[in-house]
């Protein structure tokens, strides 16, 4: 009898300092985390200046209508008449339609301001985030026109799929705090 | 016309310039003189910080509740219950993410990669089950877990799964566990949460073929128990293991077991253990030289194990995009092939130097075969240690839960007739 009782106690004292173990390794995971933790949450965005418009975003993000569309950041923008961003680069006549127009959805529209100036808006819930007019924007505008995932629509997936398929590297974790890389405004 | 002609030396300054320049302003912005002003782009926010701390609140009270209801209320009911609101919870309001199988890898990732930065509710979420753990056995699994809860609620028709079947399976969760971990640490891939079956049905959309995988598992799930949790999920392995230590367990009998046998069939999990007869002379002998043959080839193993981990370097590291691009640029520069991908030529349109891409994917490289020796060392450490266990004989006089495979789900509470003395005894005392 006694000497079951001392094979239980030595197991009991091994069980005991695994598990004084595993806590204080619980304890150290916990400090590690904490030593260099951020009180915001990571959140995914593009860096518009590494983005290639390769459509991707269109296509691989988990949601049926992607959480990435266009942003049109109005300060850089040139009001151009001809707008390389809305209109095919061999438009006839500079007129709205679908045969003139670079955006599949029809998601941009063009509102005369004055002479020559026309303002163009992105209607978020007819972009599909294909970046056909970012593409034109950037080759030949100013650049005014970018993709941004749009944070009321992201479900912010721990592996994004979109930044798995993206070539080339532009989407990154940003602090929640500041969500969006927007092109004219300082970023690290 | 002024315009017109800005357009025009706009497009031949773009076209000599021959590439992506990006956000040249090529064009003033307009000074209006209708004095139009300039609307400023949206920017929606994204879900308030306040909710994931609420997030983890519900987890602890989650989770608190669950070992209540396990080790003192005895009540499968309620377990049900809280099952059902994890389910909705976590699952579908929540839509799954991040959860603390997923949030294994960015603890992982923050330890190997000092740049990243784990979210506070991330490394909470990922520690507290363990805690909980440790102290109260497998509580999480029990009714928190949405993934377990949404197998939970298919199982009608549980079959047993035979023993040796069990254990072989149960090795598939240790090498995902190994794989995630080196994918991680790497900074490849985060493997838990790309094929996460269930994702998809919490969000009611996703990728087709994890929808799939998940109806399937689901379809199995109704004659198997929780086959994700058992074989598959590597969370399950840590929490497995420090289930085993835990301060408080799972008890089939509130007292003292009378033997009657009535619990044995009663668990969908293979959970419940015999009582194990004393081996005779000859069996012993055996058990004894097998024993010892399998301590002296756990080092073998090891070492085998590591050496095919790390020999798996090359197809491994292709999980990482540097890799992968720099494969595609040597192509590209020896000419085997012509045309250029998406990667390749954001690539060579930022001008790096390719020796540069050539030198990071082959550090890759030399860290996935690093790592490799760890994963297949792992892998063949578990194995190994399996086989040892399979040859030592545990003493048990009574039915018991396993501590380390049991999910506390509480259904063999009703089959214990000691249980329901106690029920009666409780209800006498409360009239």
């Amino acid at each position: 009898m006694g000497e079951d009782n001392k094979t239980i106690n030595r197991r009991c004292f091994l069980r005991d300092s695994l598990w004084g173990a595993s806590l204080v390794g619980l304890g150290m995971v916990a400090g590690a985390a904490a030593r260099k933790h951020k009180k915001t949450d990571l959140i995914w965005q593009i860096d518009p200046y590494l983005c290639t418009s390769c459509t991707n975003c269109a296509t691989y993000c988990v949601l049926e209508e992607s959480a990435v569309k266009c942003v049109q950041v109005y300060a850089i923008c040139g009001y151009c008449d001809f707008c390389p961003g809305y209109f095919e680069l061999g438009a006839s006549v500079l007129e709205p339609g679908a045969e003139n127009e670079l955006c599949p959805t029809g998601a941009i529209t063009r509102t005369f301001v004055e002479e020559p100036y026309y303002e163009y808006t992105i209607d978020e819930s007819l972009c599909i985030g294909c970046a056909k007019c970012v593409k034109g924007c950037a080759a030949f505008g100013n650049g005014s026109l970018f993709l941004q995932v749009r944070h009321d629509r992201c479900l912010n997936c721990n592996e994004c799929a979109i930044a798995m398929a993206c070539p080339s590297g532009a989407f990154k974790r940003v602090p929640a705090d500041q969500p969006y890389l927007l092109k004219g405004e300082s970023h690290a | 016309m002024m315009r017109f002609a800005q357009i025009i030396t706009g497009i031949a300054l773009a076209l000599i310039s021959c590439g992506l320049v990006w956000s040249a302003e090529r064009f003033p912005p307009p000074d209006f003189e209708s004095g139009h002003e300039m609307p400023s782009p949206t920017t929606p926010h994204p879900r308030q910080d306040i909710y994931e701390y609420i997030d983890v609140v519900v987890l602890l009270a989650a989770l608190g509740l669950a070992s209540y209801l396990v080790l003192k209320k005895r009540s499968r009911r309620a377990i049900f219950a809280l099952t059902v609101f994890s389910l909705l919870y976590f699952g579908f309001w929540r839509e799954g993410c991040v959860c603390p199988i997923g949030g294994t890898q960015n603890i992982v990732l923050s330890i190997f990669d000092a740049e990243y930065v784990v979210p506070i509710t991330v490394a909470a979420f990922f520690l507290l089950p363990l805690v909980f753990t440790l102290f109260f056995g497998r509580t999480f699994c029990a009714a928190v877990c949405p993934l377990g809860a949404v197998q939970d609620l298919v199982l009608c028709r549980p079959v047993a799964v035979p023993s040796w079947a069990e254990s072989g399976l149960r090795l598939l969760a240790y090498v995902y566990l190994g794989a995630a971990v080196l994918f991680a640490a790497t900074g490849s891939a985060f493997i838990i949460c790309r094929y996460d079956p269930f994702i998809s049905i919490f969000r009611l959309t996703g990728d087709l073929n994890i929808l799939i995988l998940g109806a399937c598992l689901l379809l199995i799930g109704v004659f198997v128990g929780r086959p994700y949790c058992r074989f598959i999920c590597p969370y399950g392995v840590v929490l497995r293991q420090l289930s085993r230590l835990s301060r408080r367990r799972v008890t089939i009998t509130p007292d003292e077991c009378i033997q009657c046998k009535l619990c044995e069939e009663s668990c969908p999990f293979g959970a419940i253990k015999k009582p194990a007869a004393k081996w005779s002379d000859q069996d012993y002998g055996i058990a004894k030289k097998r024993l010892g043959f399998f301590l002296l080839i756990l080092p073998v193993l090891v070492l085998l194990g590591g050496w095919a981990g790390s020999s798996l370097k090359a197809v491994a590291a292709r999980a990482h995009e540097t890799v992968r691009l720099a494969e595609r640029i040597y192509l590209e520069e020896t000419g085997e092939v012509t045309e250029t991908t998406d990667a390749s030529a954001a690539f060579r349109a930022t001008g790096k130097e390719i020796e540069e891409l050539y030198a990071d994917a082959s550090s890759i490289r030399a860290q996935f075969g690093f790592g490799g020796w760890f994963f297949g060392g792992f892998a063949g450490l578990v194995i190994g240690l399996k086989l040892i266990g399979l040859s030592v004989w545990r003493q048990r006089t009574d039915y018991e839960a396993d501590r380390a495979s049991c999910l506390a789900c509480g259904r063999c509470f009703e089959y214990c007739p000691r249980e329901h003395v106690r029920l009666e005894q409780a209800k006498e005392v409360k009239t």
